[in-house]
């Protein structure tokens, strides 16, 4: 889990806790390798394909993806981020500061975009991302790539493209970063002080 | 940071940062094809100026309408301060409407300190008087930091009347917090009676001052308080103080010259100077709006404000 | 009619001393002072143990709006509060509307004062309208015996004016009072000029203001030997001033007043105009030298300025608000825990010197020994307050006080005998 979305999600401010390695540094790095192939396959190549990494969690793996892209099938694809701070449903019930400025490097209209996200969980990031892209253009369509699907959906949002799906309680967090996949829990500092 | 953007004194360093980092994102958004964000949707911003000032009030209407807020103006014409109504009985009103945020424009100092007793809502000062005008402090950093990069050790001259400025007052504040240098430069009669507490130097040698700095910021020459006669005339206002063609000569080449308008061309600076490349005037307006956006999106939707 | 009262366990304080006493009153008048006095039968008893039992307190100066502004005070309010503060005898300012300058206003004010909880004396103005151009009929108001004169909220601009007016009035026995203030000077000012005002972006009378019509009237007590009284001074060059003057020998007394001694101009920071009052709230080292000036004699009083507004009127933006704030219940509580003198001297100036100055020693400022009148306030040194507006006496809310924890307060106060105050409830 990002750091921007640890410091958001209750309790606020609470450190990570990782309790049990769920995918190590290998396996992250074949499932963005299998995510390219399945991406390149499914649009029958890498034509108007734009890669849009959500701060700030998503960032790094949309990163890789382009290198996969780049790697399998020669094509530098166009690589955008996005903070969707300024579209979620939650504002003022929780601290919700963007965390870098949003760049779209390229005209989204009949396109196809690829969401990239760490961590797919309730589904409302990836609704107010849905939201933003729009403000962009009419892409021809979107697609979402993330690494861990957690389940509990509050939205009816599904991903195309799943590094590992991972059943989880409600009250455990999920850490992807570039070493692998943890699952623990956040904890408050002061809890253990 | 509180629910309340009244002094530039209530932000701090820290507080300045975080609000020009977030300006970046709102220069993102209103630079894109629809400059429009759903962010403050419901929520209700009221613009209160009890003394006209359109470019502040649409910049704050821009800002919030960007911000997908709903918008209401109270203006002093046609509402019913002429009826006698006190500012108390106003601001409540318009509190019992629901609003969320209410934009103060006042012509006396502190009225946006009276109005963040009565309310319950965020409360902006869009200036108050001689006292303080923070928003526009905030874009002047904004407009300075893109051409200059960091203010650390930059030299910044403020010229004119800062006895009656509230633009002078938030800068002073906002710019030395970032580290600048500011010197003051007006004759006697047109600063304030004490300079106790201000962190900076003062200057009656406009000529002596301009090669010395990295920014002038040129103040309005307030033709109506010309009755307080604090100058003799505004002819040898100019003649002294005025950022005439020949003194803009004497700054350095990548000196950059800021005016907070409206302008008085002719009489605190050269019509010929405020069309200089270096002169960023319509710049400070552009980031007006981002900077506003940025103010209220603080205050009403980051959750970071108590 | 007011029959017998004891008052009983306390501590005499007067001009002529400290001593444990109690008081025997009869009709109005003290009859008997000495310890272990037995109440006669039907007595009435008043409790003072732990207490200073000393002579009504004297304010030389209080606004109590009577005629025209009665949303914000009337002589009723105004003279509760006094008597609340622990004063039987209230000096009114005569800038109401109409103000005090001729007879008629005079009869007026005397005919409210009548049923008042405690004496009120009114000023008269010095000029027709405090206009500070024509003299006001001083002699008819003399003859109904107004004792002191004043244009109070402004000061006699003309030099000249005003060397007329001291002529004039020394030649009836009366006082004039000045308000010190040089108007161009202070012109458009709503607080001390200085590092608050310059920062708050709000136009300050600078202290000169006040010192520059001080210099010239005792330039003009000089030139006329007459006397004169100086209102709430406020700037460490006032003190001085008259500190001087009255080494060379001038007739010449001084007040200041409680927020001049406990208040500086950085309270205006939170622009709530209950800070706003003129002379305005100055500097530390103006607090410093009015406190030094109480407790060495330069200054001979401690005055209320005792001035109430309405709501509305405050709640005005800070330059559109009056000036002015409540201080009739406050002052000696003020006095006793800020100035560090001896309660003799701070009674002193609150009590007999006052007296002295507005003429009134026959009857108010003691001292409380046999067959004088019974004008005496009974104070717990010890009481721990809180100031709450909503529950003043006066009409108006404006102490700057509000929420302030005190110490001392009064238990009980008598207008010639009759307990006006009784454990410290107003009794009318």
């Amino acid at each position: 889990m990002a750091e921007r979305e640890r410091r958001t999600a209750p309790p606020y401010g609470g450190s990570f806790v990782p309790r049990t390695r769920v995918m190590d540094g290998d396996g992250v790095r074949r499932a963005i390798t299998r995510i390219a192939h399945e991406i390149v396959e499914r649009n029958a190549g890498l034509d108007d394909v734009v890669v849009i990494g959500l701060q700030t969690g998503g960032v790094p793996l949309a990163n890789a993806l382009v290198e996969a892209f780049a790697r399998i099938e020669g094509v530098q694809v166009p690589l955008g981020t996005l903070d969707v701070a300024f579209y979620r449903d939650d504002i003022g019930l929780r601290p919700a500061m963007p965390a870098a400025v949003t760049d779209i490097p390229a005209e989204l209209s009949g396109r196809t975009v690829v969401l990239v996200d760490d961590v797919l969980f309730t589904g409302r990031t990836i609704r107010a991302a849905l939201n933003a892209v729009c403000d962009y253009g009419r892409p021809r369509a979107v697609q979402l790539a993330v690494m861990v699907d957690r389940g509990h959906r509050e939205v009816p949002i599904r991903p195309d493209f799943v590094g590992k799906n991972l059943p989880t309680r409600r009250d455990e967090a999920v850490d992807v970063h570039a070493d692998g996949v943890d699952l623990g829990e956040l904890v408050r500092l002061r809890d253990h002080a | 940071m509180t629910a309340n953007l009244l002094s530039i004194a209530d932000l701090g360093a820290e507080g300045i940062e975080e609000l020009l980092r977030l300006t970046d994102s709102f220069v993102e958004v209103s630079e894109r094809r629809i400059p429009k964000v759903p962010t403050l949707r419901g929520r209700t911003v009221v613009s209160l100026f009890y003394e006209e000032s359109t470019r502040t009030r649409l910049s704050f209407e821009a800002a919030a309408k960007r911000l997908s807020a709903d918008t209401m103006n109270f203006s002093v014409a046609t509402a019913s301060v002429t009826k006698g109504e006190s500012l108390r009985d106003t601001v409540v009103t318009l509190e019992a409407m629901g609003v969320d945020a209410v934009i103060v424009r006042h012509a006396s100092a502190g009225v946006p300190w009276q109005v963040a007793r009565w309310v319950d809502a965020s409360v902006v000062n869009a200036g108050d008087g001689c006292h303080e005008h923070p928003t526009q402090a905030l874009l002047d950093c904004y407009t300075l930091r893109q051409r200059l990069g960091s203010l650390v050790d930059r030299r910044i001259a403020i010229v004119g009347d800062v006895k009656h400025s509230r633009v002078a007052r938030s800068d002073v504040l906002a710019y030395t917090a970032l580290g600048a240098h500011v010197t003051l430069v007006a004759p006697p009669t047109l600063l304030p009676p004490s300079l106790e507490g201000w962190p900076v130097e003062v200057s009656h040698d406009l000529d002596a001052v301009l090669p010395k700095v990295d920014a002038v910021e040129v103040l309005r020459m307030q033709k109506e308080r010309q009755t307080e006669a604090l100058v003799p005339s505004l002819r040898e206002y100019t003649a002294t103080y005025g950022l005439t063609r020949d003194r803009a000569r004497l700054l350095g080449d990548d000196a950059v010259i800021l005016h907070p308008g409206p302008m008085n061309r002719g009489v605190e600076i050269a019509a010929e100077v405020a069309d200089q490349p270096r002169s960023v005037v319509t710049r400070q307006v552009a980031n007006g709006v981002a900077v506003r956006m940025a103010v209220l999106f603080l205050l009403l939707a980051s959750g970071a404000a108590p | 009619m007011i029959g017998e009262l004891l008052v009983q366990g306390g501590t005499v304080v007067d001009p002529t001393g400290t001593r444990r006493a109690d008081i025997l009153v009869v009709d109005g008048v003290v009859a008997a002072v000495g310890e272990a006095i037995s109440a006669p039968a039907g007595a009435r008893v008043l409790d003072a143990g732990g207490c200073l039992v000393a002579p009504g307190l004297v304010d030389l100066h209080a606004h109590l709006r009577q005629p025209g502004m009665e949303e914000a005070e009337t002589l009723e309010s105004g003279s509760r509060a006094a008597a609340l503060g622990g004063y039987t005898a209230v000096v009114a300012m005569p800038n109401t509307d109409p103000p005090v300058d001729c007879a008629s206003v005079v009869r007026d004010v005397l005919e409210l004062a009548a049923t008042a909880c405690c004496d009120v004396h009114p000023a008269g103005a010095i000029t027709q309208g405090r206009a500070g151009t024509r003299l006001a009929p001083m002699a008819e108001m003399a003859a109904l015996g107004v004792r002191l004169f004043t244009d109070d909220g402004a000061g006699v601009q003309d030099s000249g004016v005003m060397r007329r007016a001291l002529e004039y009035a020394s030649g009836l026995g009366v006082t004039l009072a000045q308000h010190c203030e040089d108007a161009g000077l202070a012109a458009g000012a709503h607080l001390h000029e200085g590092a608050w005002s310059s920062w708050l972006g709000i136009p300050g009378m600078p202290a000169e203001a006040e010192e520059l019509m001080l210099a010239r009237d005792l330039a003009l007590c000089r030139l006329t030997g007459a006397a004169m009284h100086f209102l709430h001074l406020s700037t460490a060059g006032s003190v001085a001033l008259v500190r001087s003057a009255k080494a060379g020998g001038l007739r010449v007394t001084a007040e200041a007043a409680p927020h001049h001694f406990t208040l500086t101009a950085a309270c205006a920071a939170s622009y709530d105009s209950v800070f706003k009052v003129n002379p305005p709230l100055r500097d530390d080292a103006d607090v410093q030298a009015v406190k030094a000036g109480l407790g060495d004699g330069t200054l001979d009083a401690i005055a209320t300025d005792h001035a109430p507004h309405p709501q509305e009127a405050k709640e005005a933006p800070f330059d559109q608000a009056p000036p002015g704030m409540l201080g009739l219940e406050t002052a000696l509580s003020l006095a006793l825990a800020e100035l560090q003198l001896p309660v003799e001297e701070v009674l002193a100036l609150l009590s007999w010197g006052p007296a002295a100055i507005a003429g009134l020693e026959h009857e108010h400022g003691g001292p409380l020994t046999e067959g004088r009148p019974a004008n005496a306030c009974v104070i717990d040194p010890s009481a721990s307050w809180v100031v709450e507006p909503e529950r003043l006496a006066s009409r108006s809310r404006n102490t700057p006080y509000a929420g302030r924890r005190l110490t001392g307060r009064v238990r009980h106060t008598l207008l010639r005998g009759e307990p006006v105050v009784v454990d410290g409830e107003a009794q009318r």
